[in-house]
């Protein structure tokens, strides 16, 4: 099979899976798959930037998805005044002279002689730490202690939503910068644990500061780039249209939302794939991908090859955090306990995998397919266990065997993992 | 000034605990260690491997405990950890014949074998949550404390109280058996020394005559034992969540790289250093100063430099101080 | 080695990640065969007779090479850089697969046979680089060359340490602790252990002073004297013909002058095209 007809045929695949939902389940239940697809595809296209074109081994996707989720929070949510006016100030001036410490320390570690700059540097940051507790502690507690129970926190912006998409790949990008600078420069082998406890603490920081983001408290209602069910329900000119398409107002008014959505995000993925598709095919992409196949040799030919897995590494990050702020605005609230590494990691990961690493329509496809069966291999795994216990007397066996079914994507999506790697290792698009 | 007392206070907040937990991840980074030695790459399951070997055991305890059988104060689990390593060696047995041996085989790079451990976590977390769901399990049982506070009290007449746990004094006592075991195993026994030899030069260890299949297979054995009895002193020290054990796995390479890749003797001061690091880092020092300052000099708050949470920043904060001046480990590592 | 990009599963994609794979990574391919010996009886006690073939399916680099070495002789195979002196003696010990020719030992052939089934069968191999278990003490590392033995191996490692009795006193020392030429010390005990029929030595010299080279030759000798017969590959090729009972120099593959050492030094046309007039 050419390469192309094998594209084509996989993303045939990908419509028939997302289409005969809607037939056979409902056209709600596709639209799910669908929008969490489209989101999924571009995690997986950031994914496969870093593996697929750099052999970078980023296992902190969680974090920089949920650094796009925080940035949501931060655009768009109206400020809550009161809670700036407790200790706004206080926190921002902890923060700079925290931020600043560090500049000093490591301003001090460069400049100052050798023999008592570890001293300096010790100093600097025992002290910077100390006044950054005195400085931001009080400004936290006054904050957090605004209407705990309904705000508690500093708010955002109050800017338009779909501007958090940009705003959550800064944000990523800022955090892949800090990690790369850190972990490429002084060892570019230590990567990959690198993002795993990054990941860790991005994620410990969403659920601790609730000045910034409320915390476990969550944030709901996050404003929505579409309109809401409820106005277009009662809006007569949508229902009478809704009447039109044969359809009742509830129904039409669900779709109508996720179809919107849907546009927005395939236009995002469009254009994500369009911008990785040209790198790669730039002199850029061949460079990487050089770097790739012979760090040696590229090195001796004079490429830098740190500064080029850096700008890739944060372009990837980027991506990530794009796509996990769109899927913050699709969720319309950030809950920081439902980040799990297995399911923002781990599932990317067997995305890119079993879609076929380094080969963006690969990705993608990848994202859609592994995005429906996590969705649908839970009642699929109900309905054959209903079929293997149904002979079964009722006891606790059958109740456990039945209550477990939930654990089962679980176990398929390392399945598939091993037999993709084992019996078709370039996955369903390969490379070349 | 009480110094007495503030050491009392520091053993029963820091010391004591960071020991036990010094020693369980020291346990869980000698599996990881292992396995990056003989097999060449990192085992992204190991956590899920104690996970799964943990409810083995605990599985066979409540078993125990259903039959009457208990061993008096200490706690049942312990007569339940052979089953667990028998459950947990047959698992990775099983998954080596089935997954792991066709990459061996193929002499496939190191890489593809981590991204296959990514699969074989997400099997065997499944068959976990499977088995004994998601949630807290309970399964430790016999005396809660070797010294709880009031004898200690009663015994020094100390002001501040000190509680030894018994689990606290099972998991040192196990750790220091386990261990001496391991390095005997190692260093003085010809299986011992031909998987040395395998992990320090592949070729050459062919060459001589030993087996491939047996040393891997005799390692896996070891890491099921290493990763079961460090999951349940865990799970008896603290509490059995399958969730909980995945998370094991960012402070046990942290205590692997800590201590130099591939080195045991690495791998068991990397555990003591982070788990030194996280308990005294997360701890508020109010009482301890205050026992040792003048009245005067007092502190207001509770001391304590991070929150609980940010236990992972600190294995984080750990590894990167120690990559930076020291970049392959206190010890360095190369082989078993 | 033969194995190109194209091999998904041997495809790194550059990733150097020490955090996550040890760099030693997996060994080399070795050629699985596993046939068995056939007993060839007559000729030399050890032979790669009419030997053509490459490593995996590579282009040949042997051209109908044979090698032979009897019993307390030493044989040496010399020649110019890429002439396949070291490919020859890997064929020897079976690190590349045949395709004609054969390599028959003491009156068996063992052509089918693996490098580790070779060891077996009475072939001691020191291979040119990573030859001892560097994190191994000295004593281990003789201990794991007579992995094999199930018998007291107490009297070989004093044998090992007559003859290299510096050994002896670094016993308990990490090998890879020691000097270049006590390393290749312990890489030839190592092949000892086994108690050999025969002893292949790939390039045992490199990389070590003159000094130390005459002792190893002085001790490879000393081997020989004892009845072992020795088969070795050497960059130094006069100082290598001096001790040869038997000489082998190739070129591309091809077996070019054959003779008694003595015979090769003096022979004008080996002298004029490699040993520099």
């Amino acid at each position: 099979m050419t390469q192309s007809l094998r594209t084509v045929s996989v993303f045939g695949l990908v419509a028939v899976l997302i289409l005969g939902t809607g037939v056979l389940q409902s056209w709600n239940s596709a639209l799910l798959i669908l929008n969490m697809g489209l989101v999924s595809a571009i995690m997986s296209l950031g994914v496969n930037l870093q593996w697929g074109f750099a052999g970078l081994f980023n296992v902190g996707v969680m974090g920089f998805v949920a650094l796009g989720g925080l940035s949501v929070v931060l655009v768009s949510m109206p400020p809550v005044g009161e809670a700036w006016a407790a200790g706004g100030l206080r926190i921002l001036a902890g923060l700079a002279l925290g931020a600043l410490s560090v500049a000093c320390a490591v301003l001090a570690w460069t400049r100052a002689p050798r023999a008592w700059r570890g001293w300096a540097v010790a100093a600097i940051l025992v002290a910077g730490f100390v006044l950054y507790r005195a400085v931001f502690a009080p400004g936290a507690a006054a904050v957090e202690s605004v209407n705990a129970a309904t705000s508690g926190y500093l708010g955002g912006l109050g800017l338009p939503v779909v501007l958090a998409w940009p705003v959550g790949g800064l944000l990523a990008a800022g955090a892949a910068w800090i990690i790369g600078k850190t972990a490429l420069g002084l060892r570019s082998d230590y990567l990959a644990i690198a993002t795993l406890g990054i990941a860790e603490i991005v994620i410990a920081i969403l659920k601790n500061e609730d000045w910034l983001a409320r915390g476990v408290k969550n944030v709901i209602g996050l404003p929505r780039p579409v309109p809401n069910e409820i106005d277009l329900q009662r809006d007569p000119g949508f229902v009478e249209s809704a009447a039109g398409w044969g359809l009742d107002p509830t129904t039409a008014s669900t779709l109508y939302v996720k179809a919107g959505y849907a546009l927005l995000f395939a236009a995002v993925l469009i254009a994500v794939l369009v911008l990785a598709q040209l790198a790669l095919r730039s002199p850029w992409g061949r460079m990487m991908r050089a770097i790739r196949d012979n760090e040696t040799a590229a090195r001796a030919m004079g490429k830098d090859v740190t500064r080029r897995h850096l700008q890739v590494f944060v372009l990837g990050s980027a991506i990530c955090g794009i796509a996990g702020a769109m899927m913050t605005t699709l969720d319309g609230q950030l809950t920081p306990s439902t980040y799990q590494p297995l399911r923002y990691t781990f599932l990317i990961w067997v995305m890119v995998i079993v879609g076929g690493s380094g080969n963006n329509y690969g990705a993608v496809a990848g994202g859609f397919i592994i995005w429906f069966l996590w969705v649908q291999v839970e009642p699929m795994g109900q309905a054959l266990m209903g079929l293997i216990t149904a002979p079964m007397s009722d006891g606790w066996l059958k109740a456990h065997l039945l209550d477990s079914v939930q654990h089962m994507r679980l176990l398929t999506m390392g399945l598939i993992l091993l037999l993709v790697l084992r019996f078709s290792p370039r996955g369903l698009i390969p490379e070349r | 000034m009480d110094f007495l007392n503030a050491f009392v206070a520091l053993s029963n907040f820091v010391l004591i605990p960071a020991i036990a937990y010094g020693s369980q991840l020291a346990l869980g980074a000698l599996g990881v260690t292992l396995v990056y030695g003989i097999l060449r790459f990192s085992n992204f399951a190991h956590g899920d491997t104690m996970a799964f070997g943990t409810m083995v055991a605990i599985l066979a305890t409540w078993g125990l405990q259903a039959a009457g059988v208990t061993l008096g104060p200490l706690p049942t689990a312990l007569l339940a950890i052979p089953v667990g390593i028998l459950g947990c060696a047959a698992l990775v047995l099983a998954t080596d014949r089935l997954v792991y041996r066709f990459y061996r085989a193929q002499k496939a790079v190191p890489v593809i074998l981590v991204i296959v451990s990514m699969g074989v976590m997400f099997i065997y977390n499944g068959i976990t949550r499977f088995i004994i769901g998601p949630d807290d399990q309970a399964f430790a049982d016999g005396a809660r404390f070797l010294i709880n506070a009031r004898q200690f009290r009663e015994m020094t007449g100390l002001a501040e109280p000190l509680a030894i746990r018994s689990t606290q004094a099972i998991t040192l006592v196990t750790a220091l058996i386990v261990v001496a075991a391991l390095f005997w195993f190692l260093n003085r026994t010809k299986t011992g020394k031909s998987m040395r030899a395998y992990s320090d030069n592949e070729d050459l260890a062919l060459l001589s005559g030993i087996d491939p299949e047996r040393v891997v297979r005799v390692t896996w054995i070891i890491v099921a034992g290493l990763a079961t009895i460090a999951g349940v002193l865990y799970g008896l020290d603290k509490t059995y969540k399958p969730f909980t054990y995945f998370q094991l796995l960012l402070p046990i390479f942290a205590a692997a790289i800590v201590g130099g890749l591939g080195s045991p003797l690495g791998a068991i001061a990397g555990g003591f250093v982070i788990a030194f690091s996280e308990v005294g880092l997360t701890y508020a020092w109010k009482k301890v100063l205050t026992y040792l300052l003048p009245g005067p000099l007092e502190p207001d708050g509770l001391v304590q430099l991070l929150a609980t949470d940010y236990k992972f920043a600190v294995s984080f904060m750990i590894l990167v101080i120690v990559l930076l001046f020291r970049p392959t480990g206190l010890f360095r590592g190369k082989s078993v | 080695m033969g194995l190109g990009m194209s091999d998904p599963l041997h495809d790194d994609r550059g990733n150097r990640d020490r955090s996550i794979t040890n760099p030693a990574g997996q060994g080399a391919p070795l050629p699985g065969h596993r046939g068995r010996a056939r007993p060839a009886p007559g000729g030399p006690f050890l032979i790669g007779d009419a030997m053509t073939g490459g490593y995996g399916r590579g282009a040949d680099i042997l051209h109908g090479c044979t090698i032979a070495v009897d019993r307390g002789e030493i044989a040496v195979i010399v020649g110019p850089n890429g002439a396949g002196k070291s490919t020859a003696m890997k064929a020897v010990f079976g690190m590349l697969s045949l395709r004609e020719g054969a390599v028959r030992l003491d009156g068996e052939d063992i052509s089918a046979l693996s490098p580790q089934d070779r060891v077996k069968k009475g072939m001691g191999f020191v291979p040119q680089t990573s030859n001892i278990f560097t994190s191994l003490s000295v004593e281990e590392n003789l201990e794991m060359g007579a992995f094999i033995r199930d018998d007291d191996i107490r009297e070989t490692m004093e044998q090992v340490f007559d003859l290299f009795p510096i050994l002896r006193e670094k016993r308990r020392q990490p090998a890879g602790e020691l000097s270049g030429g006590q390393r290749q010390q312990v890489a030839v005990g190592r092949a000892l252990m086994t108690k050999p029929k025969v002893l292949m030595l790939d390039e045992p010299t490199a990389g070590v002073s003159p000094i130390v080279m005459d002792e190893l030759f002085d001790r490879i000798i000393e081997v020989a004297r004892s009845g072992l017969p020795v088969l070795m590959v050497e960059q130094n090729a006069r100082q290598a013909l001096e001790i040869a009972d038997k000489g082998y120099v190739l070129v591309q593959g091809r077996n070019a002058h054959t003779g008694t050492g003595r015979d090769l030094l003096a022979d004008p046309d080996v002298r004029r095209s490699f040993l520099g007039g």
